[in-house]
């Protein structure tokens, strides 16, 4: 999967690894993929939920020993 | 403007007391829509937390003035965020501590009656899923049944009326949750009772609670007749305590009746649980207090906040009692089934001693609502 920013966001609980996707997503450009690495087990679901509500897509998600990796395209 | 927290424990008087409630609740739609706080006049709003990063503005006329206010999401994190941001915007506001792992996790004793012999008979209450369990005490002696995992709830309650508890039940091996029983006898040296028929892949050692089963508690003794009564697992038990109470496990409960499909075999069992209900519980007295190991909604709580109907006004009123037609009791308890709880077949293995998950994933796996039931 071809990333165009990776965003550490292991460690940090909830609301926090939305709070930084965010902010992250808001300097990328359309259609730029944002990875973003995540330890919190609810961040999954709502990440998910997130990239809908804000338009856009959630492309794929992989476990990497104990971190979640999630790939979202900005739409 | 300052926020407050609001505990589990809080929340579940005001269940009880029928309390005016209204739950801003932040997490995502969801879990929102698969499980949530419910209350006779609780009024629920679901605004995802991350829909609220701008600001609360756009929210703020959907929120009533004249009642108190609780912020909910999943561990607390997120509703302390959206809590501080009412309070900003001027409203008093309070956050649930804990979120819904502490609401899950809060179990509310009450209690049901005494015995005949001067012992008493207590309900743990878990709101946040519908679990009950049991404690019935007796000169200085107690018996835990179907307990939850938090098993220090227990140990302290019996440490505060002075008693020792000597054994521990499961009604069935529990597909929904999972058991306290075995570190409860484990931590206090009681006995730990399982029926056998559900017990044959277990890895543990266990007394067999087989019908007949006579145990008694305290110097006079309460005598818990185990009652086989096959239906929700094969092995399902009810006790008769004190000739007085029926617990009636996960085969019998206030509004609905136990589905038997959870260990995999639905087509099979069925006949058993029409057995049990329609020709055993027949032969027992319609006086008898029903004691279930669930409720399914909060009507289904008495005033004192117990759950707990003679079994005579189960007879009238339950309609899983009153299917008269075979076939169309088969169509209830195997067709349209709601989901199955979640991670149930690892709670199974869990239960059976098979897999140890740690304390962080047994909550993960516990997470959700209780499906024990049809109706």
């Amino acid at each position: 999967m071809i990333s165009d920013k990776v965003l550490d966001a292991t460690g940090l609980a909830c609301p926090m690894p939305i709070i930084k996707t965010k902010k992250a997503m808001n300097e990328m450009v359309q259609g730029h993929v944002l990875e973003i690495h995540v330890t919190d087990k609810g961040a999954k679901a709502d990440l998910a939920a997130w990239s809908k509500s804000g338009g856009h897509e959630l492309i794929d998600t992989a476990m990497d020993n104990d971190i979640l990796k999630v790939w979202i395209k900005k739409g | 403007m300052t926020f407050k927290s609001m505990t589990a424990a809080e929340v579940a008087r005001k269940v009880i007391n029928e309390d005016e409630l209204f739950i801003l609740d932040v997490r995502n739609g969801t879990d929102f829509f698969d499980w949530k706080i419910e209350g006779e006049k609780f009024e629920l709003l679901n605004i995802p937390y991350f829909d609220l990063l701008e600001g609360v503005e756009g929210i703020i006329e959907r929120i009533p003035e004249n009642k108190d206010i609780l912020v909910v999401c999943a561990k607390e994190g997120s509703s302390i965020m959206v809590a501080e941001m009412l309070s900003e915007a001027g409203l008093h506001v309070a956050y649930l501590k804990g979120g819904m792992k502490a609401w899950s996790e809060h179990l509310e004793p009450v209690k049901i009656g005494t015995l005949t012999d001067g012992g008493e008979i207590y309900q743990f209450v878990r709101h946040g899923k519908g679990c009950l369990s049991y404690l019935v005490v007796s000169n200085g002696e107690a018996a835990v049944i179907d307990s939850t995992r938090m098993i220090d709830v227990y140990l302290d309650f019996a440490e505060s009326i002075g008693a020792k508890i000597k054994h521990v039940f499961d009604t069935h091996l529990h597909a929904d949750h999972i058991s306290g029983g075995r570190n409860i006898a484990k931590k206090t040296n009681a006995t730990y009772w399982l029926p056998t028929k559900d017990a044959t892949e277990v890895t543990f050692d266990y007394e067999p609670l087989e019908s007949g089963t006579v145990i008694t508690i305290g110097h006079t003794a309460i005598d818990i007749h185990a009652l086989y009564s096959p239906g929700h697992t094969i092995g399902s038990t009810s006790f008769v305590i004190d000739e007085k109470y029926l617990l009636s496990g996960d085969i019998l409960f206030i509004g609905s009746i136990g589905r038997p499909d959870l260990a995999g075999l639905g087509d099979d069992w069925v006949v058993d649980l029409r057995e049990t209900l329609y020709i055993r519980y027949r032969e027992l007295s319609e006086e008898l207090i029903v004691l279930p190991s669930h409720f399914m909604i909060h009507e289904e709580l008495n005033d004192d906040g117990s759950v707990a109907k003679k079994l005579g006004y189960l007879f009238a009123e339950n309609h899983g009692l009153n299917i008269t037609d075979e076939s169309e009791f088969r169509a209830l308890v195997t067709g349209n089934l709601p989901p199955q709880p979640n991670a149930y077949q690892e709670i199974r293995e869990t239960n059976m001693g098979k897999i140890q998950p740690n304390d962080e994933k047994q909550r993960e796996m516990e997470i959700g609502p209780n499906r024990c039931a049809v109706r």
